[in-house]
């Protein structure tokens, strides 16, 4: 049951490492965990760890114990194992050895049992201010406690509620997340004015017996150029705010050694634009001149058009190369690139999509889809 | 060794005190994330209160660099002591002066340890500290010692996200994330704060206050201690309840951004 819930949350895309699972083994030997409630919490707090993973975490969780089989005679079971745990907090405080993982498993299985009685047949449960049997030092003197949920909810019943669902990766990104994200994309090096560091010139000196000794130092700069080409206009019209949220973030972040920003419609074509409005343009082959392989690119779109947008002509009838082959010149460049998608991941199956997400990386644009692309401009260069 | 139960002025949910109990018997650090105003400060004296422990906090700025809540070694004061002060200046373990974690790390009981605000540092931050908090024990080269925690101190971690904390850390974390408190909940803060409020201004204020809470495209949410506030501004106004839904009076204390006022007005 407990492998159950590690397959599941496996499957829910959560990699939990061995670290972690074996604090949760801990967590369990050590007694935190003496109803499913508790069960819940513990496997929780220690394997999650980001509140955007809650939502998946329930599923997993419900999935692994929705519906766990029950023993028929339950009441005879739950008066022997309550008398031989009285008797244990008579004998000895404490030490009950769990031999093996499967004895674990078996003794947890009886404590779901227990707390499905509980709230099934309303029972009076013994177990508040009790002496658990289970867990070792610490715990020992201090009993079971029983979650104190008033209305009796089973631990997977909290689970279904999905009340976390609001904080999954695919919540709304606010110019806030945007620029959390994007301040990954730093690599700093020394190359600013040389400045004379007061504080590491006092540590130096002092070391030194008092002889002085300066402590010179260029200024960090972040290294990174960062070039941001957006789709405008007409499918990409619902997704306005969201791309200009991830414009004004980069544009305020002023932490990069250079920052630009172009327009063009479905795919680039011969030119790009600068404001869509007035016009303003550049063409495409001068831009891709400016960039080098220092440069991290961010693609924005929704990548889906008719096929010929993308692959014949260069789009509204002008001579030159298709869109594919822009966005191929633009890769071979620069090979720390990404392309950002604001529609969902199942809307991909598309010809023009599948074509472009074999030329630049796709992510979508989501919390979690844009920590995975900064991670990948950040290891590609 | 007893259980966080929460305390009389800190309300916390089952999740939390579950959590918060995990941490302690595991020896691992407690990552707390949450909107601003979800209390995550006020936490860890919470829990060394009702630990019976002492809390000591390490406030993190931008600059703040691990080693300085492990110790400094004081090589300025050396110097001075070298050429105008008096004792003995061989003995560096004079100038070692432990931060807040290895004064954690050495004291005679179990102590708890906040430290503040982690995101605010640079990103390496959380990877220089791996080892120290894994182990609970750090190395001073300049005395070839290293120091073992004598009780591993209950260390409670906040961030509000402003940087993304690294996977290698995480891991050695169990994770809380404190949710907004529902109306149910905030009744018990707000009672906890402003006891004795009449139910019905409670009602009108909470209707307004979350349904700003849902409205799209605020740059700032108002939180909890906007809410109390604007409670307390309420109360000595003499505004009545029914005022508060028709006007919104005072919509300042709630919204500090000129933009989420016209969203309020646009939207209502």
């Amino acid at each position: 049951m407990l492998l159950n819930l590690l397959f599941n949350l496996r499957n829910q895309g959560l990699k939990v490492g061995s670290g972690e699972w074996l604090a949760f083994l801990r967590g369990l030997e050590l007694g935190l965990a003496v109803s499913l409630h508790q069960l819940y919490y513990l496997a929780r707090t220690v394997l999650v760890h980001t509140e955007a993973h809650y939502d998946a975490f329930d599923v997993a969780f419900k999935a692994a114990f929705d519906g766990v089989e029950l023993p028929a005679s339950l009441k005879d079971e739950l008066t022997a194992w309550l008398a031989e745990a009285r008797q244990l907090e008579e004998g000895r405080m404490g030490h009950h050895d769990f031999a093996s993982l499967k004895a674990m498993r078996k003794e947890l299985e009886k404590r779901l049992a227990e707390q499905k009685e509980r709230h099934d047949g309303g029972n009076h449960w013994v177990g508040t201010g009790g002496t658990s049997p289970f867990g070792n030092s610490g715990r020992a003197d201090q009993g079971i406690r029983i979650g104190g949920e008033g209305g009796g909810r089973t631990a997977v019943a909290v689970a279904g509620e999905r009340r976390w669902a609001g904080y999954r990766t695919d919540v709304q990104l606010d110019v806030r997340d945007f620029k959390v994200a994007l301040s990954m994309l730093r690599r700093f090096g020394r190359e600013g004015a040389e400045q004379l560091d007061i504080d590491g010139t006092i540590e130096k000196t002092a070391k030194n017996a008092g002889e002085i000794e300066l402590d010179i130092k260029r200024e960090r700069i972040n290294r990174v150029r960062l070039v941001l080409l957006m789709d405008t206009g007409g499918s990409m019209e619902p997704n306005a705010a969201l791309v200009s949220r991830l414009f004004t973030a980069a544009k305020a972040l002023k932490t990069f050694k250079t920052f630009e920003a172009w327009h063009f419609h479905n795919a680039p074509y011969q030119w790009l634009y600068s404001d869509y409005r007035t016009f303003q343009r550049k063409p495409t082959a001068q831009v891709l001149d400016g960039l080098t392989a220092q440069h991290r690119v961010v693609w924005v779109g929704d990548a889906s058009m008719a096929p010929w947008e993308l692959f014949q002509g260069a789009g509204w009838g002008e001579p030159g190369p298709t869109g594919l082959q822009w966005l191929q010149r633009f890769s071979q460049r620069c090979p720390a690139s990404i392309w950002l998608n604001p529609d969902p991941e199942r809307y991909w199956d598309h010809p023009t999509v599948r074509a472009i997400g074999a030329t630049v990386p796709m992510f979508p644009l989501t919390v979690d889809g844009l920590r995975r692309g900064m991670q990948r401009l950040r290891t590609a260069s | 060794m007893s259980s966080f139960e929460g305390s009389a002025r800190y309300i916390a949910d089952d999740g939390l005190l579950a959590d918060v109990n995990a941490a302690v018997v595991l020896g691992r650090p407690l990552l707390v994330k949450g909107e601003p105003g979800t209390g995550k400060t006020v936490l860890a004296a919470a829990v060394a209160e009702s630990l019976g422990m002492s809390v000591s906090t390490w406030s993190i700025k931008s600059t703040t660099k691990a080693v300085e809540g492990l110790y400094t070694y004081d090589v300025v004061q050396r110097l001075n002591d070298a050429r105008f002060g008096e004792g003995d200046v061989r003995d560096i373990r004079r100038y070692i002066r432990f931060g807040v974690l290895g004064k954690a790390f050495v004291a005679a009981e179990r102590t708890v340890v906040l430290i503040d605000e982690i995101d605010k540092a640079d990103l390496e931050f959380p990877n220089d500290l791996l080892r120290e908090l894994d182990e609970m024990a750090f190395h001073i080269p300049e005395l070839d010692e290293t120091v073992r925690a004598v009780h591993r101190p209950v260390v409670i971690i906040t961030s509000n996200a402003e940087k993304e904390l690294p996977d290698a850390f995480l891991r050695r974390c169990v994770f809380h994330y404190i949710a907004f408190p529902d109306r149910e909940r905030m009744k018990k803060i707000v009672e906890v704060h402003l006891p004795g409020l009449p139910e019905k201004l409670l009602e009108a204020a909470f209707s307004r206050f979350y349904g700003l809470r849902r409205l799209d495209g605020l740059r700032k949410r108002p939180s909890t201690s906007e809410l109390l506030d604007w409670l307390n501004v309420l109360v000595r106004a003499g505004i009545p309840p029914e005022e508060v839904m028709a006007k919104f009076p005072f919509p300042g204390v709630l919204l500090k951004q000129e933009a989420d006022l016209d969203v309020a007005k646009i939207r209502r």
